[in-house]
């Protein structure tokens, strides 16, 4: 791609990245994921197959999981998107982000902001109710390093405290 | 992927006016096939219309008690609509088969209807395929066929339909609402997926030029007896090697109306109709449902890769209506197949 005919056939969008608002101009076949990764310098969320199949570019938009390898940036204007940056930092983690650290739900960490995003989308759409449910409901989220049983503890512990109970007294 | 110029269409007939404008132009729903095949190259628009805009996000109940599907209801939007749960639970099912969670957020109703094959050499564009070049000869026929048709295929092509909601729909007898220039018609559910014949570049029998704006389904149906049971090598976020969507009208252990689709098997759903009428006053029971499958398997043949799909479609339509017969459909988390 030539950079000059990037520019040329730029298309202006406003999306509100993590909270703040961006405009943007986007070459039409510019993906979210390289979007972030790129010109956004926000790598958290990371590039596994780029083709749907692993779920490591899982990012939050308009609440809802989807796979950013797979989404072209153009389509997005008005959208809210967030990412794992935006989910929490250091000193302030997101719930699900403790909870992968306490359970050890990870070795290489490349597949975890696609996780923990996937989590968060999950818990947002409030169809998981046993962990049968949540590994079900998970199944978007390969980890090459099969972490998946401290995942799944990890999500568990989270939900449970939503809920005010432990998840495994609440699916009693 | 290569460059392309980008329409974003704000009404139906603005889309289909770029698409007569330029019938080689794509529309663009979720993106989530035709983004990953124009990666690869497989498919290069030279203009994509985004019609996500488009105000066909509703799932309405009309006045004859059928229900209209917009076609960028997502697969996620569907699947846990309530009124889809209760009346209509065999979409609901097959839809929870399908894909990953992130992924029934992105596709829509009308994506998933026009999605393409998963048919390695489909997707690799320095390989022969009709489909994707015709007359450039098909690499599955004496190659690796594993996951290919068994059912309706031609010299040309064996490649299945991925779909896991077109096998429901197609069990229920939905109907396809098309807009073209000239205005809307209605394609029923099995004409709407074509087989390959000697022209495999064409999945289905829409015109270039048309898109779908919703998908129809009959009032209440099968609400009761019905299972989605579908084969795959894990199990989950996998196409099927075998699905089975089984519906079964009952009454006193006799069948009134029974529906088999079959998905994984064909180049479409994969049905028998007449077969499924001459059940009609039998009982719900093995011996019927065997006969039932295997006049639906009649004339399956293996390409040497995929000749275990033909018993194993056999057990799994058996197993499936014996789950629907019984009020037990398959539940989509629980991975026991009872
Ligand atoms: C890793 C992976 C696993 C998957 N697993 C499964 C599975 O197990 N079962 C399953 O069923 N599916 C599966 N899918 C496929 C998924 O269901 C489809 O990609 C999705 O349904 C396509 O919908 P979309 O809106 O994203 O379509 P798009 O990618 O936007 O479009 C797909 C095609 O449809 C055309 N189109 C879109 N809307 C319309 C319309 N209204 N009228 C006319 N043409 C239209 C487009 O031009 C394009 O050619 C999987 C996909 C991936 C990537
Ligand atoms: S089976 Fe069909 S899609 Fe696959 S290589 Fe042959 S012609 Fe192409
Ligand atoms: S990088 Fe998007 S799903 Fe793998
Ligand atoms: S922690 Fe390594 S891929 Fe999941």
């Amino acid at each position: 791609m030539l950079h000059a005919d990037a520019e040329r056939m730029a298309i202006p969008i406003v999306i509100t990245l993590n909270g703040r608002q961006e405009r943007l101009n986007v070459a039409p076949w510019v993906t979210l994921l390289d979007l972030l990764r790129g010109p956004m310098e926000l790598p958290g969320t990371k590039k596994g197959c780029d083709h749907g199949q692993c779920g490591a570019c899982t990012v939050l938009i308009d609440g809802q999981r989807v796979n950013s390898c797979l989404k072209l940036a153009v389509t997005l204007d008005g959208a809210e998107i967030t990412t794992i940056e935006g989910l929490g930092q250091p000193g302030n983690l997101h719930a699900l982000q403790q909870a992968f650290v306490d359970h050890d739900a990870y070795q290489c960490g490349y597949c975890t902001p696609g996780q923990i995003c996937s989590a968060a989308g999950l818990m947002n759409e409030g169809h998981a109710h046993s962990r049968e449910e949540i590994r079900e409901l998970m199944s978007g989220n390969l980890c090459r390093c099969g972490a998946y049983t401290n995942i799944a503890d990890a999500i568990e512990q989270v939900m449970g405290q939503r809920s005010g109970k432990s998840y495994k007294e609440a699916a009693e | 992927m290569k460059q392309f110029s980008y329409i974003r269409a704000e009404d139906v007939a603005g889309a289909v006016a770029a698409l007569s404008a330029d019938p080689q132009a794509r529309l663009l729903a979720g993106g989530t096939n035709l983004v990953d095949l124009m990666k690869y190259d497989v498919m290069s628009p030279a203009t994509v219309i985004d019609i996500n805009r488009l105000p066909l996000k509703d799932i309405e109940t009309l006045e004859d008690g059928s229900l209209r599907i917009g076609a960028l209801v997502s697969n996620a939007a569907l699947a846990y609509d309530p009124t889809v749960i209760d009346r209509f639970p065999l979409l609901a099912s097959a839809l929870l088969a399908g894909a990953s969670p992130q992924l029934r957020n992105a596709a829509t109703t009308g994506g998933n209807l026009l999605q393409r094959t998963r048919c390695y050499y489909f997707y690799d564009p320095s390989s022969p395929c009709n489909k994707r070049e015709p007359g450039s000869g098909c690499g599955a026929i004496g190659g690796v066929n594993r996951i290919h048709a068994i059912l309706g295929t031609s010299a040309s092509c064996i490649a299945t339909h991925p779909s896991d909601m077109c096998v429901a729909l197609a069990a229920l007898d939905a109907v396809v609402e098309v807009e073209g220039p000239d205005g809307r018609r209605d394609i029923p559910f099995l004409d709407f997926h074509r087989l390959p014949g000697d022209e495999p570049q064409y999945d289905n029998t829409l015109a270039p030029d048309e898109m779908v704006v919703a998908i129809r389904l009959h009032p209440d149906h099968f609400a009761a007896n019905h299972s989605y049971l579908k084969i795959r090598d894990r199990l989950s976020y996998a196409f099927a090697l075998v699905s089975v969507a089984a519906a079964i009208d009952m009454k006193d252990g006799a069948i009134v109306d029974i529906r088999v689709a079959l998905g994984g098997v064909a180049h479409k759903p994969w049905r028998n109709p007449l077969a499924e009428a001459e059940c009609a006053g039998k009982p719900a029971d093995e011996a019927t449902f065997r006969q039932l499958a295997q006049r639906l398997l009649a004339g399956a043949q293996g390409q040497g890769g995929n000749d275990f799909k033909i018993p194993m479609a056999e057990r799994t339509i058996i197993r499936a209506l014996t789950q629907a017969a019984s009020g037990t459909p398959q539940v989509q988390s629980e991975k026991a197949i009872r």
